[in-house]
């Protein structure tokens, strides 16, 4: 049997399961109803991420510490803040991010992107060192090869660690850029390679399985608040 | 009292500022000429023919620098893979397009190509909006390429960078028009997509390295090496710290339990 069909007379679904149909057409090919969805979908998403770029960084982290009456406007009851001087850095660095805009100015930009880089790769560097290198290290290294419970020895997590031992050894191998693969040391750089194509292929099917639910919420949402079916 | 270092952070000063020093004089002895050799990588051996297979079919090349702005590393090695890129497809007289979803990609991307064009001779080829800004938005970012792939049918898609679930669509864009496509991330969640739907693939550590490869530049090599040897130090500690845990649990021996710690305080994360 049949299910009945309910459309929805809600607009809001209505847009929603139109503009699902459009960018789905772009599996038979190229179209005008998926260059419109593209279109509308960029229009949109760009407004949207300038807007919130202005309410969550701008507004709250540079207008209202330079000027804190305005919080007055968008939160009337709100109590104002203090003035903050150091707000200056972040405006002077924006500003002349702008400096780009003009040919003979434009090697100002420069300043802000090297700020940005600079305190980027700083930062990176600890937080790395520590959760990228130290980490693995202390997690491969805290359990012995020889694992024991209760005086007996556990051979499934000894081979276990085993594993994950020679995985990490010939994986750092592998990526050790500056010498040629050959001979013995090509040999355990293939097999960190192998160790990587098998992780990948596992990782892999988790993440598919993750699209697949993906899919299966889009069609629910046609099915259901659209079409009225489930 | 005040403390310059947070309490138990000792050790991460002390091996950051090994890690720094090994890197530091990497770069000193190859700015001083030391040979630093660079393994071969067959993505990058595949860009020059396909390069020119794309632009002897009239086809230009599509380039996308991850999803994440320039204070991202993985966009900052793109960009450096940007530059020889750019240059080759300059001097092979060919169109090199550039979607961006963050202004200040955009803005240095553009003028990577903007001289690279110039310095192969074909500042006349060049126009600024082959590097365009579309959205920030990774998706919209991602329908909007798809679908200039699909009209402009680029020969050659690089993406290279940081990607996130944009990374399987990009891909199946560029593979629907029969493009060869060379990929390279350290996003290691992206990395069995790109594997699977690319041609060739740089895997993670790789990507950094390409840059290096391709230019040649002293410095970077340099730091390459420094990176490496690091590396190699990091992989003799696990193999050590591993002995030593091993004879620690098998023996009970106080020197081995008191080793054991003292690796394990060395290498503690926090």
């Amino acid at each position: 049997m049949i299910a009945a069909i309910h459309l929805s007379g809600d607009v809001q679904v209505w847009i929603g399961a139109l503009l699902t149909l459009m960018v789905f057409s772009f599996l038979w090919r190229d179209n005008p109803f998926y260059k419109f969805a593209e279109h509308v979908f960029v229009g949109v998403s760009a407004a949207y991420w300038m807007v919130m770029g202005f309410w969550t960084t701008l507004w709250p982290a540079l207008v209202l510490k330079l000027f804190p009456a305005a919080g007055r406007w968008s939160s009337p009851d709100a109590p104002v803040g203090a003035w903050d001087p150091v707000a200056l850095i972040p405006a002077a660095l924006g500003l002349l991010m702008l400096a780009r805009l003009w040919p003979r100015l434009s090697w100002l930009g420069k300043w802000p992107t090297a700020f940005a880089l600079g305190t980027t790769a700083g930062y990176s560097l600890v937080r790395y060192l520590r959760s990228d290198f130290l980490y693995q290290i202390e997690a491969t290294i805290g359990t012995g090869l020889a694992p024991t419970a209760a005086g007996r020895w556990l051979w499934q997590e000894s081979l276990a660690q085993l594993l994950v031992l020679a995985g990490t050894v010939s994986g750092l191998v592998y990526f050790v850029n500056t010498r040629e693969q050959r001979g013995a040391y090509g040999r355990v750089a293939r097999w960190g390679l192998l160790v990587l194509m098998i992780t990948f292929g596992a990782s892999f099917g988790s993440a598919v399985m993750g699209r697949v639910a993906l899919l299966v919420g889009r069609f629910q949402e046609l099915l259901g608040p659209w079409l009225g079916i489930l | 009292m005040n403390s310059w270092l947070a309490p138990g952070t000792w050790n991460i000063a002390l091996i950051g500022a090994m890690v720094c020093a090994v890197i530091g004089v990497s770069v000193v002895r190859a700015r001083r000429g030391a040979h630093v050799q660079v393994r071969a990588f067959p993505p990058l051996l595949a860009l020059d023919r396909a390069v020119a297979d794309s632009v002897a079919q009239g086809r230009p090349v599509y380039f996308v620098a991850g999803s994440q702005d320039i204070d991202n590393m993985q966009t900052v090695a793109a960009l450096a893979v940007l530059r020889p890129l750019a240059r080759k497809v300059a001097e092979a007289g060919g169109r090199l397009f550039v979607p961006t979803n963050r202004s200040l990609v955009m803005d240095n991307a553009r003028e990577i190509c903007r001289r690279a064009y110039h310095d192969a001779g074909r500042a006349d080829l060049w126009r600024d909006d082959w590097v365009a800004y579309i959205s920030d938005d990774h998706l919209g970012f991602v329908a909007r390429v798809d679908g200039l792939i699909a009209r402009e049918r680029p020969g050659l898609c690089v993406l290279m960078g940081f990607f996130a679930s944009e990374s399987l669509l990009l891909a199946e864009g560029g593979h629907q028009v029969g493009a060869v496509q060379i990929a390279g991330t350290a996003s290691a969640v992206q990395l069995p997509f790109l594997v699977a739907s690319c041609d060739h693939v740089l895997l993670g550590e790789e990507l950094f390295a390409a840059g290096a490869s391709l230019e040649g530049d002293a410095a970077r090599l340099g730091s390459l090496r420094g990176q490496d040897l690091c590396k190699l130090a990091a992989a003799a500690c696990l193999v050590a710290g591993s002995l030593v845990a091993t004879l620690a649990d098998v023996t009970g021996a106080q020197p081995w339990l008191l080793l054991r710690e003292a690796f394990l305080n060395v290498f503690r994360a926090g």
